[in-house]
């Protein structure tokens, strides 16, 4: 018998805007003026907050902080396709996912400043709290869709990771229930390129990592990640199939991350500065902006306007943020069982 | 003499088995170009090749799973784990594979392999950065389990669980890695594992701390007539350094970050109670983290022993 092939694949790129801000009008998702608008006060929010939170890091008001420079696009725009409702599962470097979806800004100076008091979701959102160890809540998300599915709930769930994070068992793990189960569940990458000091032809030796999917028996496609529109429509329809039963989808979300891994990481020790200088010329903002001015939604003024507004909605947070008393020393035990021990009780007692 | 801080001597220790034994190779999460997170794989890169420095993709699993079969096949691996904890993927690979792979094969494969890791709190990290689960692993037979406490130990000791015949877990106290400078000789030299030392002599108590809660120890315990044990090798323990100790003192306080219950401090107080309970004036004290997760930055500091507590102890113990 001769040898024959059983399967071979090819994997989707989308993107919409180009650098220059044309967009190819077929694949525009039908979005409004206003929503477009909306788009873009996001992405400077993001932007702005990363700028005062590696600020206030140099100042020593809170702690180590992963910079989103960069990879605002990815975030605001699969969070911007969110119905509302959807539980999320982000890891830590997701601060635009947060805006978008309504979490109290002061909250995550909060955390970031060393109080997980700013890890408690407001009631009616489904986040789940940073995951900082990486890739180990994607069996969460695979989790929650098989408990939707279970319950019959018409519900798409979705995870946020970066490409470091698919070389961890959990991820494949994640993934396969996913692929068996064919789970309402919806994996966004950020693939900003880096692991810390890791490139990502050292992460893995596939080109691309959406092709990971098939492997598991779902879709995966490619997504210019610093193009806002088209991150926002592969999510948008990943949504419609994952809640209309259709099953899983991997996006890869191609960005790059500009700044250091964090505040605690010097990059120029590892990654030539022709890479990262490459990538300014893709800013996500500025191409957006580019997009909205050919449109007649943007011009310079419109733009000190809204930078000025995000300027204050951050101000406000930082004012708030820092109005909080530190905690009490007792409110470590808080939260660790929904009963203490005795042995615990104790304890608080001789903290307090 | 060269003075060097615990940083600079574990990279000390490292350049030197690595030019002595070409079967050592050091792998693990940006340990290669970066030279690690805390600059302790520094240079390494450069002198022995990607070969022997090995950046590995993002999978602690993968990162010690891999240092087993390297070990068995006859290499010497020393594999990093970029903070504590993020073993507890690696826990599957350590304790059903690396731990008893010797036992499992009846002696025909072995693991030796060396898994260092920083550990302990008290540096203002992100969450899971200050972990300090060592009872963990002292509980599984198979792995030693060694804690430096400053630079001249930390090169004495990797040396010896790199040449040790068995898996070692080494843990690193983040918190000192730039704390304190001691005179680090430069060539051979290593300290036994298994092996604790006295810090500090004395006769009226006995007082055991390690890591980071050793330095605290040292200086609270200024004024008393403490005798000061650091076991350095929390498994396998020496139990002979400390019971010669406690016969002495007849007093035992016991210190450490981790959570109280079912902390290494546990298993110090059985085996004083079964082995020296009629040398004992009064009970033991254990000086312990509470039994919560590791506090963010705002509140560590109430997590951790503080030296007024250590005193405390050792004022309550005195009074018997
Ligand atoms: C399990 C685990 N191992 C190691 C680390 C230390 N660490 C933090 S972020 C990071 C790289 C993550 O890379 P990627 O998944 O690409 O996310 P990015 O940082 O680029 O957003 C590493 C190694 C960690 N947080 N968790
Ligand atoms: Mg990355």
């Amino acid at each position: 018998m001769p040898e024959s092939t059983l399967a071979t694949f090819s994997v989707r790129r989308l993107e919409i805007i180009d650098p220059e801000g044309n967009a190819d009008e077929a694949l525009l998702p039908d979005l409004s003026g206003d929503e477009l608008r909306r788009l873009y006060y996001l992405l400077l929010l993001t932007r702005t907050f990363d700028g005062r939170a590696l600020a206030l890091q140099r100042e020593g008001r809170i702690g180590t902080y992963p910079s989103v420079l960069g990879q605002e696009a990815a975030q605001v725009g699969s969070a911007v396709a969110l119905a509302g409702g959807e539980w999320i599962f982000p890891s830590f470097r997701e601060m635009g996912v947060f805006f978008t979806l309504g979490y109290p800004i002061h909250q995550l100076f909060q955390y970031w400043g060393g109080d997980e008091r700013g890890l408690r979701t407001p009631d009616g959102l489904n986040v789940f709290p940073v995951c900082v160890s990486v890739g180990t809540h994607l069996p969460h998300a695979a989790g929650a869709a098989l408990g939707a599915r279970t319950r019959g709930d018409r519900m798409a769930v979705v995870a946020y990771f970066g490409d470091g994070a698919t070389s961890k068992g959990d991820f494949h793990e994640a993934f396969n229930l996913a692929g068996v189960f064919r789970l309402p569940v919806v994996f966004i990458c950020q693939n900003n390129q880096w692991a810390i000091s890791v490139p990502l032809s050292a992460q893995t030796a596939t080109r691309t990592l959406a092709q990971k999917a098939l492997a598991y028996g779902f879709d995966g496609i490619q997504v210019d990640g610093n193009d806002v529109l088209a991150v926002h429509r592969a999510t948008r329809e990943a949504l419609e199939k994952a809640r209309s039963g259709g099953g899983p989808t991997f996006i890869e979300c191609l960005t790059y991350r500009m700044a250091d891994h964090t505040t605690a990481d010097d990059a120029s020790r590892y990654r030539p500065a022709e890479e990262v200088a490459a990538w300014r010329e893709r800013d996500p903002l500025l191409r957006f902006e580019r997009f909205l001015a050919k449109r007649g939604l943007w011009n310079e003024d419109y733009a000190a306007e809204m930078k000025g507004k995000a300027q204050g909605e951050i101000d406000e947070a930082v004012r708030r943020f820092e109005a909080v008393p530190p905690p009490a020393p007792g409110e470590m035990f808080d939260f660790v069982s929904g009963e203490l021990s005795p042995r615990q009780k104790k304890q608080k007692e001789q903290a307090s | 003499m060269p003075q060097l801080n615990m940083v600079q001597a574990i990279n000390l220790a490292l350049r030197e088995e690595m030019t002595r034994d070409d079967r050592v190779v050091v792998l693990g999460e940006d340990v290669g170009r970066d030279g690690g997170v805390f600059r302790i794989t520094e240079g390494l890169f450069e002198e022995f090749g990607a070969a022997r420095v090995i950046d590995t993709p993002l999978s602690e699993s993968a990162i010690v799973g891999a240092a087993v079969g390297m070990a068995a096949y006859g290499l010497r691996p020393v594999a990093e784990i970029q903070f504590m904890g993020f073993i507890y993927a690696a826990m599957d690979q350590l304790f059903a594979h690396a731990a008893r792979i010797r036992t499992r094969s009846r002696g025909r494969f072995t693991a030796p392999l060396v898994v260092r890791t920083p550990y302990g709190a008290g540096i203002k990290a992100p969450e899971l950065h200050e972990e300090s689960t060592e009872a963990f692993f002292c509980h599984m037979p198979g792995i030693k389990v060694v804690v430096p406490s400053g630079p001249y130990s930390a090169k004495g000791l990797l040396l010896a669980a790199i040449r040790d015949p068995d898996p070692v877990l080494f843990l690193e106290p983040t918190r000192l890695y730039r704390m304190v400078k001691e005179e680090v000789p430069e060539g051979e030299y290593t300290l036994p594992l298994g092996k604790a030392r006295i810090a500090r002599p004395g006769g009226a108590v006995t007082v055991v701390a390690w890591g980071s809660m050793l330095q605290r120890t040292l200086k609270a315990v200024e004024g008393y007539d403490a005798e000061v044990i650091d076991p350095m090798t929390l498994s396998p323990f020496d139990w002979e350094t400390l019971l010669a100790s406690v016969e002495k003192t007849g007093r035992l306080v016991v210190v450490h970050e981790a959570p109280l219950t079912c902390g290494l401090g546990a298993e110090i107080a059985a085996t004083v109670a079964e082995e020296a309970i009629l040398h004992l004036r009064g009970p033991v004290i254990r000086v312990a983290g509470p039994d919560v997760p590791v506090p963010l930055a705002k509140l560590v500091d109430h997590y951790l022993p503080s030296p007024e507590r250590i005193r405390g102890a050792l004022d309550e113990v005195l009074r018997y």
